[in-house]
């Protein structure tokens, strides 16, 4: 059993890695090409340094997920706080599930269904130019906003009253006991909260697709522009360190956090 | 301690969002120059090339002394760029779309007219020898559009997998022999025209029955096709994924670059002839910068690079005249220059823009086309099996429960 | 009994409320406005009644989808009990890994996959090198839904995963000690049990895929349009948004509905778990 297990696992992460090994590799290809290997090289690195359009749409797809994801956490922390509080079940219901929608609803429909909202308030309006970064930012926090509470509201549900309560006793206002007693037990919920949102704006084309102008490029879409001539191998030297970086961070996290659980757990043998 | 680094990091990423909000304030004394144009269509400095909007912004500066700042993006197809414009995209000072394009953006408005005396390198451009007369016919005032490349559609091969008796004409395409290796275009105008040109009828054709006709050749093909694609012809010609293939001429050379083994023809039928041209919107900020950037797209230098990255044939005569353009070219392909520029005994159709009713008919033909698809019937009956059994499933579990609930309920009220 | 609420905590929800009305209620309303009207702003329901030529677009994907949804459950599941058995460190590791191709644009992916695939590509290419005939893949129904399944593998494990890490290990240990063999304890304690976390991955594999427009695109060699391909195409012209939010409007309430009847299979109330 253990050996099956080990060798299932290894096959199937094995398969899921194999494009994008091969994506790596060939990063690093002194060639043009994707099928064969002429040497190593660091040529296309070179090159996407050199790109400012491609750094460009890095750098707006950056500042668009941590905006976006920053804002859907805001909203998204006091609205998981309100609908914890709320008393009318019927209201509760509803504001969950038409939360839910963008999360249930097909990418395309949600992407089309803005672009046809703003280009009907752009009509009414006669703004010719509506779509562009802040159309980028309003959908890609709605779409973030429903995984955001998703995460947060277990934690406010977990949340045990009675502490509220011998906070305020303690002489904490209402919103002094939220901020200092509540809010960092919820806190692991918000960030995760926000870090899915990031991923999720991060990895976006669909979306961006219909609500993007182009002045406001998101790498998702700078590739997908690419695509009337050929795909730059650049593109493969940038994943790259994309994922190098990701899982240089997620190992030292989750080492960082495994050093933490073991003091802790020394701290309670010692007791 | 713990605490107090989350929420160290909570106020860190809030402030990571300011940022985005300042970078759409741009500093008062530069002014942005937005340029949307095809993908892979500039030189861009990779490569040891110039990186020719960089150039511009310094030329620009040293020039009138404003600091101007390019902000150049790009889209993959004509259609999609209308679709972008047409639905309230921000305003842009520079596009560069196909001749039927233009005559639709034309007539709708959606272009302004060029003030030529900030274009004094328009000189160069050869219209006489691109058109034939003084002014295109897309734009016939010749007030509207600069040309900035053009080319002509062939049909690439692998010369290790076609044989030399099957060259010279559209048939190719259409040849069984080849089953699972051809490739046809991705997009309505260039694949009916494939066809238009096979059964040698224009390809502006105003019959309906002419572009029925050519729907059913492209049904007859549609069973031999390996798939119909556009940029994805780079890989699948280069590794030798497909042998047969309509394309830009411009574009065969980058894939000569990278396997020898293809060639390329154009077909005794005739065949399809574009200019991509740079065109101010009419909603155009900075009108007269932009008209700077087209002069300075025409200077020497600056199309020179261009057409060495982008590979197409240049309409400027301070290109086509350059020696040193002429041999790097020939360097890429032999017969590079034979095949850009001596086109003169073709053939040659420009697309036109088509009017309305005609465009919603080749629409509606191509919706057809595409969406007549043959899915193996292994796929369907797997896909029923699938819904049998999870339908089964959901119901034998939810009346297992019930029952068993019931007789739960049955204990509690004994 | 219950507290007064603070005003903090009435107020929480009012931004999230309006954002959602604003963005969320308002373009689906735009979708069923234009899905029922023409171009000159009239009602109408030629756009509906046009549906019947794409009914055959929404069988294939569909098809396609439901297909790429059971084989992502077929290898999940096993690839999320295993996991779940792990030491609680490579239980962490494999989190990482299954997540990390999600940050990864599904653009590159996909595309990096086409290569693999291809009649030249490097499957291909060792295959001749075994002396196997070069199979062609890309261009077929088979690539499109491998390439679903590919990407949307870890959209299956991760909530499979999630309910399977809240299984108690001794319930497996009580089942054998009943006297369960290992594959009775499979379908009568841990299935039974990890139903949520079926149904939300489930969801979450059938609704990108029966919507992609990119992957039928390069992995099917454009021969295979699917919903998500033709609402695209029909975006490109003012002229056509009308059919284009007839086909989104119904592919939506299908989906909705689907859902919700997924959900009600599950005991659980529809939570999600992500």
């Amino acid at each position: 059993m253990k050996t099956l297990s080990r060798v299932y696992m290894w096959v199937i992460f094995a398969l899921l890695y194999a494009p994008i090994l091969v994506l790596v590799i060939f990063s690093f290809n002194e060639g043009g090409s994707l099928s064969s290997y002429t040497g190593f090289s660091f040529r296309w690195y070179g090159e996407l340094f050199r790109d400012s359009v491609a750094l460009q749409s890095l750098k707006n797809s950056l500042f668009l997920a941590v905006s976006s994801a920053a804002l859907a956490t805001l909203i998204g922390t006091f609205a998981a706080l309100g609908l914890d509080r709320m008393r009318n079940q019927y209201l509760k219901g509803t504001v969950n599930s038409v939360t839910n929608i963008p999360m249930m609803n097909p990418d395309i429909v949600t992407g089309v269904s803005m672009m046809l909202l703003f280009v009907a308030v752009a009509g009414i309006l006669g703004i010719s130019d509506i779509l562009g970064r802040w159309t980028m930012l309003i959908a890609h926090t709605t779409f973030s906003l429903p995984y955001v509470i998703l995460s947060v509201l277990p934690k406010f549900r977990q949340f045990d009253p009675s502490l509220r309560e011998a906070a305020m006793d303690l002489g904490c206002t209402p919103a002094g006991a939220f901020f200092k007693v509540e809010l960092p037990h919820v806190l692991p919920g918000v960030i995760s909260g926000f870090i899915m949102g990031f991923t999720l704006s991060l990895d976006d084309f669909v979306i961006s697709h219909f609500v993007s102008s182009p002045d406001f490029q998101t790498l998702p879409l700078y590739i997908y522009n690419q695509t009337a001539h050929n795909v730059k191998y650049s593109m493969y030297a940038l994943c790259t360190l994309i994922i190098v970086t990701i899982l240089a961070l997620l190992l030292l996290v989750n080492f960082a956090g495994g050093i933490g659980d073991r003091s802790k757990r020394r701290k309670e043998a010692t007791k | 301690m713990k605490r107090f680094i989350t929420i160290l990091l909570a106020l860190s990423l809030l402030a990571l969002c300011l940022p985005f909000l300042a970078s759409c304030k741009k500093s008062g004394d530069t002014v942005t120059l937005y340029v949307y144009n095809w993908g892979e269509y500039i030189s861009d400095g990779s490569e040891g090339s110039l990186d020719v909007n960089a150039a511009f912004e310094e030329w620009y500066e040293e020039e009138f002394g404003v600091k101007v700042e390019v902000n150049y993006s790009t889209f993959s197809s004509n259609e999609d760029m209308y679709a972008k414009m047409s639905s309230g995209a921000s305003s842009y000072d520079i596009v560069v779309p196909s001749e039927y394009m233009i005559a639709r953006m034309i007539e709708e408005g959606m272009l302004r007219k060029l003030n030529k005396d900030n274009i004094p390198n328009l000189q160069y451009i050869d219209m006489e020898m691109l058109f034939g007369s003084e002014a295109p016919f897309y734009d016939p005032e010749n007030a509207y559009s600069v040309p900035y490349t053009y080319g002509t559609v062939g049909i690439i091969y692998n010369t290790t997998m076609v044989d030399e008796a099957d060259l010279g004409s559209w048939d190719i395409m259409w040849n069984e022999k080849y089953e699972g290796n051809i490739l046809q275009f991705n997009n309505s105008r260039d694949a009916f025209a494939t066809a238009l040109f096979k059964l040698g009828y224009d390809v502006n054709t105003k019959s309906e029955a002419e572009w029925r006709e050519a729907l059913a050749l492209l049904m007859t093909q549609k069973p031999i096709v390996q798939g119909y694609v556009m940029d994805e012809i780079y890989n699948k010609m280069e590794n030798g994924s497909a042998a047969i293939a309509p394309y830009y001429a411009g574009d065969f050379f980058t894939m000569y670059e990278d396997n020898e083994d293809l060639a390329f023809f154009y077909p005794k039928e005739g065949t399809n002839v574009f200019v991509d041209a740079m065109c101010i919107p009419a909603s155009s900020q900075n009108p007269e910068i932009a008209e700077r950037y087209i002069d300075f797209m025409l200077s020497e230098e600056a199309a020179i690079a261009n057409a060495e990255y982008i590979c197409y044939a240049s309409p400027n005569k301070l290109v086509t005249q350059n020696a040193d353009y002429r041999a790097a070219m020939e360097e890429i392909h032999p017969d590079a220059m034979e095949i850009l520029y001596g086109t003169d005994e073709l053939e040659l159709q420009f697309y036109e823009n088509l009017p309305n009713d005609q465009l919603m008919l080749l629409n509606e033909l191509w919706e057809d086309l595409k969406i007549e698809s043959s899915v193996s019937t292994s796929i369907i009956v797997m896909a029923l099996v699938i819904v049998c059994g999870g339908v089964g499933a959901g119901v034998f579990f939810y009346v297992r429960n019930r029952r068993r609930r019931r007789f739960v309920d049955g204990l509690w009220s004994e | 009994m219950k507290k007064k609420l603070s005003f903090l905590e009435r107020a929480a929800a009012v931004p999230h409320m309006v954002w959602v009305v604003m963005f969320i209620v308002a373009p689906l309303l735009f979708v069923a406005y234009f899905a029922f009207t023409d171009v000159g702003g009239g009602f109408t329901f030629s756009n509906i009644q046009l549906l019947s030529s794409y009914s055959h677009i929404f069988l294939v994907s569909i098809c396609f989808s439901l297909v790429a949804t059971f084989f992502c459950l077929l290898i999940g599941y096993p690839l999320a009990f295993f996991m779940s058995r792990a030491k609680p460190s490579t239980q962490k590791l494999l989190t990482v890994l299954l997540m990390l191709p999600m940050w990864i644009s599904l653009l590159i992916r996909t595309y990096s996959l086409m290569t693999l695939l291809d009649n030249g590509g490097l499957v291909n290419s060792l295959l001749g090198k075994l002396g196997f005939d070069p199979i062609a893949m890309v261009g077929t129904g088979g690539a499109v839904i491998l390439g679903m399944i590919y990407d949307f593998l870890p959209y299956m494990v991760l909530p499979i995963y999630t309910s399977m890490q809240k299984l108690d290990n001794r319930y497996l240990e009580a089942a054998a000690d009943l006297g369960c063999t290992p594959l009775q304890t499979m379908l009568r304690v841990v299935l039974p049990l990890t139903v949520p976390g079926i149904i939300s991955g489930v969801t979450m594999v059938f609704v990108p895929s029966i919507s992609t427009f990119y992957i039928s695109q390069k992995l099917g060699g454009g021969n295979f349009d699917l919903i998500g391909d033709t609402i695209e195409r029909q975006f490109k012209y003012p002229s056509t948004y009308h059919v284009g939010a007839a086909i989104s409007l119904v592919m939506m309430i299908l989906i909705l509905i689907s859902v919700a009847v997924m959900n009600r299979f599950s005991d659980e109330k529809g939570e999600m778990i992500v």
